[in-house]
């Protein structure tokens, strides 16, 4: 006495946000059906377990048959299998790439491998995130690193015309690919208290400011790599600690330029020529691979 | 050589990797059609080859245009090894071959591959140059066209209905040859799809060449149908009404400009039948051209298909005397029978051997009377050996149930059959054939006898709304005891008190309040059995089965206090052990006929108290179903100084048995008029089982959830209101019983809850698109095994506007009534004019038609009809005021609590929004609809028939999600084609479109699985008609209105 086979496919095929989300995060289907239930779903048209429970598994099934065209969603658009409105299309795009902070704070700065990927059920557990939905972030990470690891022009553009993502969440893997691939160093004890958010910002601000593409808008090259050139020329700025008048000279254009817009100003510019000299010795110092990767760490330990 | 195909292969994209070591394909392409088959070159590395082939041409004769599909195959070259298949594409090339139809067909293909399933996508393009000049072209039933569509297609016009064609193909199933052992399941899965793919080609052919000899140049209501009959083998069979049809869109002008070209040559041949011996026998081998001759005569031995395959009767199948049995003999001595034929012909009426019609709905004025439902059954013995030489005994098993319906038709006075439909069931070697339709009287009209109206009494100052359902039979004489009343409409024919039918509810009719979804479902247990002792079983079984389908329709009616079932289904299909019957129909009140009485129980035993009780109690549920259900569906009869005013409690004493002394109607034959004397309470015996059963399974069904309203039929008796969001799907279930409960009850039991779990499960499923209607809910059951029930379900959930305020739902529904009304007017205009010069020369008659046309639509003289018709207008608008209320009312109701669960209003924006980015992308909308139309559109041009048949197996089920999942991406992948077919086209939509066949069988042990599907429809294109009325329609309007298919989320 059982349902051998139970299947309900539609022209047009419809997506609920609410179960394509506990798919994503993981849920079985027996958990995903607990959770709908407790979100009251069997109050809607007086459905049965029954009903909710293979309603569900439909739409499980429906979601790992698009889970392939999800690898590359260009595809999406323009497959034949699946008739789904744009909206729906962007939606679950969007949400399948989505990322829990938690998770991508942990893998931060890893190298996006195999052998990181062992370490995702300590980060499951950790975090609390279903590994199944662990292993999804972390695919996405590498999928999205493989792709536009070698592409040249801005970094962000890239992941969005490529993944056809918004533009916020565009950045934030933008962030994950640039600190995957400098192999930055988030992960020490010091460094726990730094949100995704704040390395996601520093990321932003580096990708602007240090790399290929911002230093030369002409050099049509890649985002991802640190300017060589520019980290050596910053050797230059030990004049900055060493000459006295270029010092006062830095200090008062610092303070004109950070009057009233930080809380720690006067602390700021009590500390100068500390901090300066601190910032500058990190900097002098970023030609070393080791010391690009412990960029953070200096930061946080000796600004 | 009529005909020159050409194809071209433009691109491949997202081909699978064959290469595992470089993680590419080195991919080219066959195109093979008959035996000619060319190359593309191979793109090496590619998994998005770019071929852009030269025009591959293939010089092929029309009967080869007509058979053959173009196949496609892409390969992955491989220097060292064989090539591997990557996939097929089947590419039916007979909508070029209608001048009306499509012109090109371009565009992507999936590569599908019966064991991997779609394999990436294939651009080609395809055309046809047809050599002879069109009026010769047009003597090859090329210039057929093929309707799916169960009424006159929404473009056309009927001018004549030549009535019932029927065909069938037989041939060995290629998976039951000894080659099949030793071939791999790849390629004896494309075989059969190839063979059943030229099989249908070459049905579609034959019945093309009966219309043309009937003087038709289309079949309207085609229906095709496969017999997988194991080893004795493979037959395809299709039933269809042949009709002239007149393209309504076009100008006048143009009309008239195609009118000779379809009629006269069609005229010509009827003459030259007429006439001397000589030129009649080219006729019968086709159109008298050399050319024919040449095809003829290539009715090749090279095809070693046509060894096997032979038509019921080609001699005969030419002749205007359709269905004519008993063919191998008759077609050899052709000769006296045509002399016969020749008189047949001219005497019409007796031409038409079987008055049969596959339409179910009808131009106004064409449906008379409607006696009843007349359905015929045959258990047969599939004979293992076939003699492809004598094959006619298909064709004798359907001739004799063709028979039997038309006597049944006859004693219920009429004369002819509309709604008509032929299926079969079989296990092993049993098959139930089953035929079914509704016994009418129909006005001359539309055919070319005006013979049969002389009888017609009630012929002129039809009552409008009621007609249909006066009685057609003789009141003295009636054919079965019927209880008749004065029609509550128009107050002097006499009416049925309840009406059962196989067709969709006339427009015209009058109803109270809305119509639902009414099913009796059944399981019998029965012994296994073999070969004739199992067909005797069966036999000795069908009729007690039909009875208690027919009760339980009836309950079920009643309780619902509805008094008409339309679209009436019933299937019945065999198992090793058990026999299932489904009947789905939807009921309505008819306005008409007399309100139902209740339902009344009584005990056998009414001594004991406690029995009392438990009786009045079951009572008293029933009696506040009905009065639930009559609030539910809106039925409140305008109270009527009837004398049957149906009080719901009837008293206990009125306790007659007559409902269970009808049993001995005839074995195979049931009609279904099973009646119950004058009680208007009617009466259930609550002491046997049956009953209790009965009782049981009333009280079970669910009513529908709030916002949801289900019919089987085209639409849902009073709901006008559609918006366009619409959601075409298939679901399919397969319950595995066990062991424990194979009694009567318990497959009962099981049975019933698996059909109302799965219509559950459809109205969650879907209750984003509330207010909604599930339409032509289509179940289909099956026993595929010993212990396994199928039930597969294909329908449209189309929503309403419930909020629509009332001034502009009437508005739409009357200027939707007028347009309807105007153009009954120009639907009936012609008719008459033909009917006047029936039997002179079309030509003449088209010419003549063009002239009054021209200035039809304003100023016309009023014809005989006009002032009936605007009576009809003026009491329908009065009629749908009413209904405008009840409607508003019901939305007040309920939308305090729909408001929350429904997001639509929110959904349906944010996809309007969306639709225009939608437009941009790369692949085309295609709606897809089992109904004949799509609201709030009109179709502009059929682009031809869509039927497909695909098989899919697979050895590794558990890899593919087991099952359920195996089949979800099958059905996902049958529609994608079908949706990649249409738009290849040109089309936007798929009208009329059904699943035929579902045949599901697994081996889970084995990892193994296999489905074989069949679908058919309509390609279309339709436009918004927001569009049509807009004088200036924005360039990219169109597109962003056909991709909205995606509301309702």
């Amino acid at each position: 006495m059982s349902m051998e086979l139970d299947v309900f496919v539609g022209n047009t095929t419809i997506i609920y946000e609410e179960v394509y989300q506990l798919w994503l995060d993981g849920y079985s289907v027996n958990d995903a059906v607990k959770m709908r239930k407790e979100n009251g779903a069997l109050s809607e048209c007086e459905a049965s377990d029954d009903v909710l429970q293979s309603d569900t598994m439909d739409q499980y099934r429906t979601f790992q048959m698009c889970e392939r065209l999800l690898y590359s969603p260009s595809k999406l658009a323009n497959q034949l299998l699946f008739q789904i409105p744009a909206h729906s299309q962007t939606m679950l795009i969007e949400r399948y790439y989505e990322f829990d902070h938690n998770f991508a704070r942990e893998v931060l700065g890893k190298k996006l491998s195999k052998g990181t990927k062992k370490e995702l059920d300590d980060i499951s557990l950790k975090t609390g995130i279903a590994l199944r939905s662990c292993r999804r972030q972390f695919d996405n990470f590498r999928r999205v690193f493989k792709v536009v690891e070698e592409q040249r022009g801005p970094l962000v553009e890239n992941v969005q015309h490529h993944f056809l993502l918004s533009e916020s969440l565009a950045k934030d893997y933008a962030a994950v690919v640039f600190f995957a691939n400098s192999r930055f160093e988030t992960g020490k004890r010091k460094l726990q208290y730094l949100s995704f958010q704040d390395f996601a910002f520093c990321a932003g601000q580096l990708i602007s400011y240090w790399t290929v593409g911002a230093v030369d808008n002409m050099m049509e090259d890649m985002d991802v790599d640190l300017e060589k050139e520019f980290l050596h020329d910053l050797k230059e700025l030990k004049v900055l600690v060493n000459d006295k008048d270029l010092l006062d000279q830095h200090k008062s254009l610092v303070c004109f330029q950070l009057r009233e817009k930080i809380r720690v100003f006067t602390e700021m510019e009590a500390n100068f020529k500390n901090l300066s000299r601190a910032l500058i010795n990190i900097a002098t110092k970023l030609i070393n691979t080791k010391d690009v990767r412990d960029l953070f760490i200096d930061l946080v330990e000796k600004g | 050589m009529p005909g020159k195909l050409k194809a071209k292969i433009v691109a491949g994209r997202h081909l699978p990797v064959m290469d595992r070591a470089s993680d590419l394909t080195d991919a080219f392409v066959e195109v093979k059609f008959g035996n000619t088959t060319f190359k593309t070159d191979v793109c090496p590395k590619s998994l998005n080859p770019q071929w852009n082939s030269e025009w591959f041409k293939f010089e092929v004769d029309d009967e080869d245009l007509q058979d053959e599909p173009l196949q496609i195959t892409v390969l992955d070259h491989d220097t060292y090894s064989a090539n591997d298949a990557i996939g097929k594409v089947y590419i039916d090339i007979d909508p070029l071959l209608c001048s009306e139809a499509a012109t090109v067909i371009s565009g992507w293909f999936p590569i599908y591959d019966t064991i991997h399933g779609i394999r990436g996508e294939i651009n080609v393009l395809v055309k046809v140059d047809l050599f002879n000049d069109l009026n010769r072209f047009r003597q090859s039933s090329c210039g057929v066209k093929f309707f799916c569509t169960t009424s006159v297609p929404r473009c056309y016009r009927a001018v004549l209905v030549h009535g019932f064609v029927e065909e069938l193909v037989v041939n060995e199933d290629p998976e039951y040859q000894w080659i099949d052992r030793i071939r791999t399941p790849r390629a004896s899965n494309e075989a059969r799809q190839r063979l059943i793919s030229l099989m249908s080609g070459e049905l579609q052919r034959k019945i093309g060449l009966k219309v043309l000899e009937m003087g038709g140049n289309a079949v309207v209501g085609y229906l095709q149908c496969f017999d997988l009959e194991g080893e004795s083998g493979l037959v395809v069979r299709a039933i269809g009404t042949a009709c002239t049809l007149d393209k309504i869109s076009n100008t006048h002008t143009s009309a008239s400009a195609t009118n000779p070209c379809n009629s006269s040559p069609s005229k010509d041949m009827k003459e030259a039948g007429f006439g001397e011996e000589t030129p009649g026998v080219p006729l019968s081998s086709g159109p008298p051209t050399p050319l024919r001759a040449q095809t003829f005569s290539s009715f090749s031995p090279s095809k070693s298909y046509s060894r096997q395959s032979s038509s019921s009767d080609t001699e005969l199948s030419l002749t205007p005397k359709t269905g004519m049995g008993s063919g191998g003999s008759a077609g050899k001595e052709a000769g006296p029978l045509k002399a016969l034929l020749r008189q047949q012909t001219q005497s019409a009426l007796e031409q038409r051997e079987f008055p049969f019609f596959t339409l179910t709905s009808f131009p106004p004025g064409f449906l008379l009377h409607v006696g009843g439902v007349v359905s015929a059954r045959s258990v047969k013995l599939l004979d293992r050996i076939h003699n492809p030489d004598e094959p006619e005994t298909r064709d004798a098993w359907w001739e004799e149930i063709r028979q039997e319906i038309k006597s049944h038709a006859k004693a219920l006075g009429c004369h002819a059959v509309v709604g008509y439909s032929e299926s079969t069931s079989i296990c092993e070697e049993v098959c139930i054939l089953s035929a079914s339709g509704t016994a009418a009287i129909l006005s001359s009209r539309f055919m070319q006898d005006g013979t049969l109206d002389t009888e017609h009494r009630f012929e002129d100052l039809m009552p409008p709304g009621c007609g249909f359902c006066h009685i057609p039979y003789d009141e003295l004489n009636m054919p079965f005891p019927a209880q008749l009343t004065y029609c509550h409409c128009c107050r002097r024919y006499k009416v049925p008190d309840v009406l059962f039918t196989t067709i969709d509810l006339p427009t015209e009719a009058n109803i109270t309040g809305k119509g639902c979804l009414i099913q009796a479902r059944l399981c019998r247990t029965k012994k296994k059995a073999q070969g004739e002792g199992n067909a005797t079983a069966i036999s000795n079984l069908l009729p007690f089965l039909e009875y208690e389908l027919h009760t339980q329709l009836m309950n079920k009616l009643k309780l619902r206090s509805m008094n008409a079932l339309f679209g009436l289904r019933i299937q019945i299909s065999v198992g090793e052990n058990m026999l299932l019957g489904l009947a789905s129909a939807t009921g309505v009140y008819l306005t008409a006929l007399p309100s139902p009485g209740g339902i009344q129980i009584a005990g056998k035993a009414p001594s004991d108290i406690t029995y009392e009780q438990h009786i009045s109690n079951m009572q008293k549920k029933i009696n506040d179903t009905i009065v639930r259900n009559k609030e539910l569906y809106e039925i409140n009869p305008p109270e009527l100084v009837e004398e049957v005013i149906g009080s719901p409690i009837p008293e206990p004493r009125q306790r007659s048995r007559l409902f269970r002394s009808h049993s001995e109607s005839s074995d195979e034959v049931s009609e279904l008029d099973l009646s119950h004397g004058k009680k208007d309470a009617f009466v259930l015996e609550i002491d046997d089982t049956d009953a209790v059963e009965d009782i049981h399974s009333l009280l079970t069904d669910a009513p529908t959830p709030p916002g949801f309203y289900s019919c089987n039929t085209e639409i849902m008796p009073g709901i006008y209101n559609w918006t366009s969001a619409l959601q075409m799907f298939t679901s399919v279930r397969v319950f595995r019983l066990s062991n424990v409960n194979v009694t009567n009850q318990g497959l009962n039991k099981v049975f019933n809850d698996l059909c109302e779990n799965l219509l559950k499960s459809l109205y969650f499923k879907l209750r984003s698109m509330v207010p909604c209607c599930l339409c032509h809910l289509n179940f289909t059951v099956a026993v595929p095994e010993d212990e396994l029930i199928q039930v597969a379900v294909t329908a449209v959930a189309m929503s309403f506007d419930k909020e629509q305020s009332l001034e502009n739902g009437r508005q739409i529904v009357d200027k939707t009534l007028m347009k309807a009304i105007t153009e009954n007017e120009e639907q009936l205009q012609f008719p008459l004019e033909l009917t006047a010069e029936s039997s002179s020369s079309a030509f003449c008659s088209a010419k003549g038609l063009s002239e009054v046309s021209g200035p039809l639509p304003s100023a016309r003289a009023p014809s005989v009809d006009y002032s009936s018709f605007t009576d009809r207008c003026s009491s329908w608008i009065e009629q749908l005021r009413l209904k405008a209320h009840t409607i508003r009312r019901g939305s007040i109701k309920t939308m305090s609590s729909l408001e929350k669960a429904s997001p639509l209003p929110e959904g349906r924006s944010r996809s309007l929004r969306s639709n225009r980015s939608y437009a941009g992308g790369s692949v085309a909308v295609v709606k897809m609809t089992p109904l004949s139309f799509l609201p709030g559109t009109k179709i502009i041009k059929y682009l031809g028939i869509i039927n497909m048949f695909f098989i899919r197996e697979t050895t590794s089920l558990r890899e593919e999600g087991g099952v359920s999942g195996f089949l979800h991406s099958f059905i996902a992948e049958v529609f994608a084609m079908v949706r990649a077919h249409v738009a290849a086209l040109g089309g936007n939509a798929v009208v009329s479109y059904s699943m035929k066949e579902c045949v599901f069988m697994e081996n889970p042990n084995k990892n193994q699985a296999q489905c074989l599907i069949n679908v058919s429809g309509d390609a279309v294109i339709f436009v918004r008609e927001s569009e049509i009325e807009a004088a200036t329609p924005q360039p990219h309007s169109a597109s962003a209105h056909t991709s909205s298919s995606g509301e309702g989320t």
